[in-house]
């Protein structure tokens, strides 16, 4: 029973992460209806800028990731305004797919160029160590717990933000339909913009939770995670802020729980297996609605 | 008219890259100039595994440089050039290629298995002399023209399940190791093998893949749960810094013990080495070791590139040196063909003796794999230290 506590509770350690990964995806996917396959990237750029200003420069961990997430939001305006709007009336939206894949290997290459290839030994943001519970036999580490309430608080703050806001309900019109909330006069630019800098944002809240809680950081630190975090959003049903949470919570404890107790090498499969099904019986994801495209 | 020039582009590039394949394949039959002895070296120079690779690149430089003070191999000058192949079996292929196209007579590399075996489909085909510093899978040496300096995999394996043993370090032990690396699961493999005849328990073995490398809390656990005592990791320092860090903060402290692929861990910047304490490595070769030749070699590597270098580049060094003797007990000289130099170097190879910094009086046999003596060492405040 312990053993199975521990094991939930890793998992859902890996799930908070994958899912503030997945709000990320869902946000840009939702609003401007493209897979920014370069956001597992953003997260690695968080990562070594706030490596950098932390443990190089040796400022206040929560400086450096204000400091990061300000330029993360800048990398993620400019990628957007140099790689993705160009193309965003191309003929096929696979350009933009592309691009995205290119972007996301530049951003690999350009870490590899400047930091090199070595491992970096991340120094966690959260220095708390954490509770005990049942005199000791379950450990839940203080990352653990930050990472959850942090996720909670982006979905609460993202779902206020887009239902109550000017600029949000923007948001909501753009992903139901980009013609017309551009004749109602809504500045579709500048929305996905916004879209993109809130986005690239949780990149970076991510990227420090990510490498405090397995502190290891290379350039393709963002590219697995990002992946997984990709399949949790559309397991959740992609376009829906909730739907990344559950989908992301999901799939860490899966993963966990399915090496735990099955097999350490098959983790992998089924975890893309559950994908699979799932997408047979609910094509559009836990949470996603079903939208009837109109003839 | 747009579409046109970029058709004619497109037609253009694609003849080119026939033409290029042609003379990739033509060159191979002779080397192209009589007056230098050109080595080629393949490795990752760049990406995850660029430790070991630009530690090859520099060592293997340093031999050759010291070689060429000294008045070259046979009164020959030796060139060497080094390709990335950014830990990539495809891209070796291509280095293989491009250094064929410079006029390779002799191959260096690859440093690690997977490219290693990519590219000596390659040098069979070709009949060149290839010796690869530090593949250890044991495909790597199938053909008879690959032999390699340091110990296979099984090798590893087998030494390490007899180190632990013989010395009594644990009498249970837990193994975490990487299932989609033929490095990583050969030497597990042959570990649970030789732990039979030894006085341990392999009391858990938990695998993980190259796709869920970061979380490594349930492998960890089980072997706590298991009471496991020592921790076996055949694999790369870049996870294994992570499960170290991880068990730490899961308040599991058991004796790490590693193979080469563990070497370089404490060189993982900003990682708290004191988690690496006691850790052990079975590994040729210590940089601290007192031996005239480790010293001066430890020391113009330093004065030159300002790292202290690891096992790989001592595989490298000596690998140099490898080619040296069997070249001059051949007579080998830069003008004869591809070929002609691999049969002699095959005949060569297993007629000398080498005192180098892996170890002394290093033989080979026909089938490529070497004669050394495993030693071990252990990670002492904050460095490598030799074991005993």
């Amino acid at each position: 029973m312990m053993s199975f506590l521990t094991s939930f509770v890793n998992g859902l350690s890996l799930g908070s992460i994958y899912a503030i990964i997945a709000l990320g995806y869902t946000m840009v996917y939702g609003i401007a209806k493209m897979l920014n396959f370069a956001h597992g990237d953003f997260i690695m750029v968080g990562c070594y800028i706030i490596f950098i200003f932390s443990s190089n420069l040796g400022l206040n961990p929560v400086a450096a990731i204000l400091i990061a997430i300000v330029l993360c939001t800048l990398l993620g305006i400019t990628t957007e305004r140099v790689a993705y709007r160009p193309l965003r009336n191309a003929a096929s939206p696979l350009a933009v797919l592309i691009t995205a894949i290119g972007v996301s290997y530049f951003l690999e290459n350009l870490a590899l160029l400047i930091f090199g290839a070595d491992t970096k030994s991340f120094t966690s943001v959260v220095p708390w160590a954490g509770i005990s519970l049942f005199g000791g036999s379950l450990q839940i580490q203080g990352i653990t717990i930050v990472t959850i309430l942090v996720s909670l608080l982006i979905l609460i703050f993202l779902q206020l933000f887009v239902h109550k806001t000017r600029e949000g309900q923007a948001m909501l019109a753009v992903s139901q339909d980009r013609g017309a909330a551009m004749l109602m006069g809504i500045d579709v630019n500048k929305t996905i913009t916004l879209t993109f800098a809130i986005g690239s944002a949780l990149a970076a809240v991510a990227g420090a939770l990510l490498a405090s809680a397995y502190p290891s950081l290379t350039p393709y630190t963002g590219a697995m995670p990002g992946i997984k975090a990709f399949v949790a959003a559309v397991l959740g049903g992609i376009g829906s802020i909730p739907g990344a949470m559950i989908g992301g919570l999901v799939l860490g404890i899966i993963e966990i729980l399915s090496r735990t107790y099955i097999s350490s090498q098959l983790a992998d499969a089924i975890v893309f297996g559950i994908l699979v099904v799932v997408l047979i019986v609910r094509p559009t994801g836990i949470l996603g609605k079903n939208i009837q495209e109109k003839v | 008219m747009k579409k046109k020039l970029l058709s004619i582009a497109l037609t253009a590039v694609m003849a080119a890259s026939l033409l290029a394949g042609c003379g990739g394949s033509g060159a191979s039959g002779s080397s192209s100039s009589g007056d230098t002895f050109k080595i080629g070296v393949i490795g990752p120079l760049t990406g995850g595994a660029a430790a070991y690779g630009t530690a090859v690149q520099y060592s293997a430089q340093i031999a050759v440089d010291e070689i060429n003070a000294a008045g070259g191999i046979n009164g020959k000058q030796v060139e060497l050039k080094a390709e990335d192949d950014e830990l990539d079996a495809q891209k070796s292929v291509n280095a293989y290629n491009s250094l064929k196209d410079w006029g390779m007579d002799m191959l260096v590399g690859c440093v690690t298995s997977a490219c290693s075996i990519a590219v000596s489909e390659e040098t069979k085909n070709d009949n060149m002399f290839q010796l690869t510093p530090s593949g250890s899978a044991l495909d790597c040496v199938k053909y008879d023209n690959v032999f390699r300096v340091c110990f296979s995999d099984p090798a590893q394996g087998a030494a390490s399940a007899q180190y632990i043993g013989q010395n009594g370090i644990a009498s249970k032990v837990g193994v975490i190791y990487d299932s989609s690396d033929v490095y990583s699961s050969g030497i597990y493999q042959t570990f649970a093998q030789e732990a039979a005849n030894q006085g341990f328990e392999i009391v858990s073995a938990e695998a993980f893949t190259a796709d869920s490398k970061t979380d490594f809390s349930v492998q960890i656990q089980k072997a706590k749960d298991a009471g496991a005592e020592l921790v076996f990791l055949p694999i790369y320092y870049t996870e294994a810094s992570l499960i170290l860090q991880q068990a730490n903060t899961m308040g599991y402290k058991p004796i790490f013990f590693g193979c080469d692929g563990l070497d370089g861990i404490l060189g993982v910047e900003n990682f708290d080495t004191s988690l690496a304490e006691g850790a052990m490595l079975l590994t040729p070769f210590a940089a601290d070791a007192t031996d005239e030749l480790t010293q001066s070699f430890v020391k113009s590597f330093e004065a030159k590139y300002e790292i202290t270098p690891n096992q790989f580049g001592a595989d490298a060094y000596d690998a140099i040196y490898a080619i040296k003797a069997a070249a001059e007990k051949e007579n080998v000289t830069p003008s004869m063909s591809v070929t002609e130099i691999g049969d002699a170097m095959k005949k060569g190879m297993t007629e000398i003796s080498i005192d180098g910094l892996t170890s002394t009086g290093m033989t080979w046999d026909a089938s490529g794999e070497p004669t050394k003596e495993p030693k071990a060492v252990v990670i002492k405040d904050g460095a490598y230290v030799s074991a005993q």
